[in-house]
């Protein structure tokens, strides 16, 4: 088996992006609905092998969600781990063997410890048995540029833990760290690293497509390279954002304050113990907010004025640098209108009393302005460097030699 | 261990002047509550559906005409100290039927038997997470109708949250008493608590899940008190 040509392969990882942020939609919907627990045990559901649960159970309320996120997860696992095949040439089917071999091995050890171990041990060998069988796959396609390869490594590494992050979750939902549960915490984290996780399969699929070949060209003349300060500040802006959220998400406190643009009809909200008592008594919703988690909200919104701040700047800075029609031009004003969607989107949450669908909505396109913003910094630094195409950044036309045979 | 300490209880319990007391009164809210929403899900899931009766709406203040406020936990909160009691053989009840538990507040003693029932023709779970330390948690899936799981919890605790995940508008508060003398208001606001408590002078508190704890110290006198309570829910803003 072998890719045709280059097209092949990126449109393979654009679908496994693509799979990703599908998966993000739905562990975004799991968390907005407060479904989480829905399947009290992991890795198997109601004791059945995840892949075998019967379909009367499975379409049912919150389950449906829950063992949805779970399966889909797990496609976009073997996703992955093709993916690193691909990138990774023949070169890849020596350690692909052997991680297989040893989680093969570590699965069937598992059954031996006890009964309540045999479907951990099950799961890690039906993960080892896919990581073998791309191991044992006979594409024989070159390897990608670097550092494409060891990208496809790190996904990789980022699937498997994200996946036994999700399941930890669950498993060890009720364990107490402080003041906190293990459940608010690993799915703070699981959280986090799905965007993550998603934007390096984003640079992926976009350091294997035409546009990325073709960027050279639209190289200023002159002085002036290097990254835009905006950039990298829109950028780092976002990933906060991603992480407040997150937080407020997990401790389902993003209604901790009801109005928008007002804060409990004021502009900055009272928070001693008087006000928030006759808060909480006029909630109608099972949970009660506390002053930290009114303040979240309030960086929160500071936080998405700044977000659209510099990304206005990135636009302005990058039409007056490459052109308003040049690539960095066209992707900076998508990263506007991703980042105004996302704004408008946000209120939305506030206004229709965080239905879910917006919630998640809003998880989903959190997820995009990153990627956004991340690929803009990759094409600026592109762009930056003396000689295109063969610098160390470098993810080169990849194929180039391949399609040319 | 646990036989002698249920020796000492009996004891301790023998020690004390039987009476049967009776402590009674009335719970009002004053102020206006926010209004209960209708729980649009419970019609929308294919399952809940089936069965839901009528509209299913929030219950976190159930008014009745003349402000009696139904689901506060009234108890003696001070006067019982160094003494201790046994939990009641009876077990409290907590269904979950057409997708909501009933009843939405519940008390039992340290100890007491809870029996959770799923009334329903499909699955719930019962997601219990404590935060009292020596209160255990736990997440326990009950997949067919007429399931009974017993559970109980060895420290006191207000408010500890039941939550099915599957239909996550379903919750219900439980709380657990070092003592027997406790009581939940009725859809009138009235309460009655009922039992062996001698004369004496008491602290009694109203808890409700919302609406927040007033206290009241009373006298119980030939085996009679009465205490009215008032619970204010101020405006939000
Ligand atoms: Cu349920």
């Amino acid at each position: 088996m072998s890719f045709r040509s280059s097209r092949g392969l990126f449109a393979y990882a654009v679908f496994t992006a693509l799979a990703t942020l599908g998966l993000i939609c739905m562990g975004g919907l799991v968390t907005s609905k407060g479904v989480g627990m829905a399947v009290p045990d992991w890795p198997t559901s109601f004791g059945y092998n995840m892949f075998a649960l019967p379909v009367n159970q499975w379409f049912h309320g919150g389950v449906f969600d829950e063992h949805t996120h779970r399966l889909w997860a797990s496609t976009v696992g073997v996703l992955v781990v093709f993916l690193v095949r691909f990138l990774g040439g023949v070169e890849s089917r020596r350690p692909l063997a052997w991680i297989g071999a040893v989680e093969v091995a570590l699965g069937a050890s598992l059954l031996a410890v006890g009964p309540s171990w045999k479907g951990a041990g099950h799961f890690l060998m039906g993960i080892g048995g896919v990581v073998l069988l791309a191991a044992l796959t006979g594409f024989r396609g070159q390897r990608a540029a670097a550092p494409l390869p060891t990208l496809g490594w790190l996904s990789f590494w980022a699937v498997q833990i994200q996946g036994l992050l999700g399941g930890l979750r669950v498993v060890l939902d009720q364990w107490v760290v402080g003041d906190l549960t293990l459940g608010l915490i690993l799915g703070l984290v699981h959280g986090c690293l799905g965007q993550g996780f998603f934007v390096l399969l984003g640079v992926i699929a976009f350091c294997l497509s035409p546009l990325w070949e073709s960027i050279s060209l639209s190289r200023p003349s002159g002085p002036g390279a290097g990254v835009p300060f905006w950039f990298g500040l829109g950028c780092g802006l976002v990933v906060l954002q991603l992480i407040l959220g997150a937080s407020m998400r997990h401790q389902h406190a993003g209604l901790a304050i009801p109005d928008f643009p007002t804060a409990y009809g004021r502009w900055w909200p009272d928070v001693d113990s008087e006000s928030l008592v006759r808060y909480n008594q006029n909630r109608v919703d099972e949970s009660s907010v506390t002053a930290f988690q009114i303040l979240l909200q309030m960086a929160h919104r500071i936080g998405a004025l700044a977000v659209v701040v510099s990304v206005g700047m990135s636009l302005g800075s990058a039409r007056s640098r490459y052109g308003a029609a040049s690539p960095v031009g066209r992707l900076a004003a998508v990263w506007l209108a991703i980042v105004l969607a996302q704004f408008a989107l946000g209120a939305s949450i506030l206004w229709t009393h965080k239905a879910a669908d917006v919630a998640t909505a809003h998880v989903a396109l959190g997820a995009a302005a990153l990627l956004t913003g991340t690929l803009l910094i990759l094409v600026a630094r592109k762009l930056s460097l003396p000689e295109c195409g063969t610098a160390p950044v470098g993810v080169v036309p990849v194929f180039a030699a391949r399609s040319a045979r | 261990m646990n036989t002698m300490l249920k020796l000492v209880a009996a004891v301790s319990t023998a020690a004390l002047p039987l009476t049967a007391a009776e402590v009674t009164g009335k719970v009002s809210l004053k102020g206006t509550p926010p209004p209960e929403k209708v729980i649009a899900a419970v019609k929308a899931d294919a399952n809940c559906g089936k069965v839901a009766q009528g509209d299913a709406k929030t219950r976190i203040y159930l008014v009745g005409p003349d402000g009696g406020l139904a689901n506060t936990i009234v108890y003696v909160k001070k006067g019982l100290e160094g003494k201790t009691f046994t939990a009641p053989a009876t077990k409290v009840d907590i269904d979950q039927a057409g997708c909501m538990y009933q009843p939405y507040v519940s008390a039992a003693m340290v100890g007491q038997t809870l029996a959770i029932k799923n009334s329903d023709p499909f699955m719930h779970n019962v997601n219990v997470q404590p935060k009292v330390a020596g209160n255990k948690g736990f997440n326990i899936a009950q997949a067919t109708q007429g399931k009974v799981d017993e559970k109980s919890f060895e420290k006191p605790e207000l408010g500890i949250r039941f939550a099915c995940n599957v239909h996550p508008w379903m919750i219900a508060y439980v709380s657990t008493f070092e003592n027997p003398f406790f009581a939940v208001s009725d859809d009138k606001g009235n309460f009655t608590i009922k039992g062996d408590l001698p004369d004496g002078k008491y602290t009694l508190e109203a808890y409700h899940q919302k609406g927040g704890a007033v206290t009241q110290d009373i006298e119980v006198k030939g085996g009679k008190a009465k205490a009215d309570f008032t619970i204010e829910v101020k405006a939000a803003q």
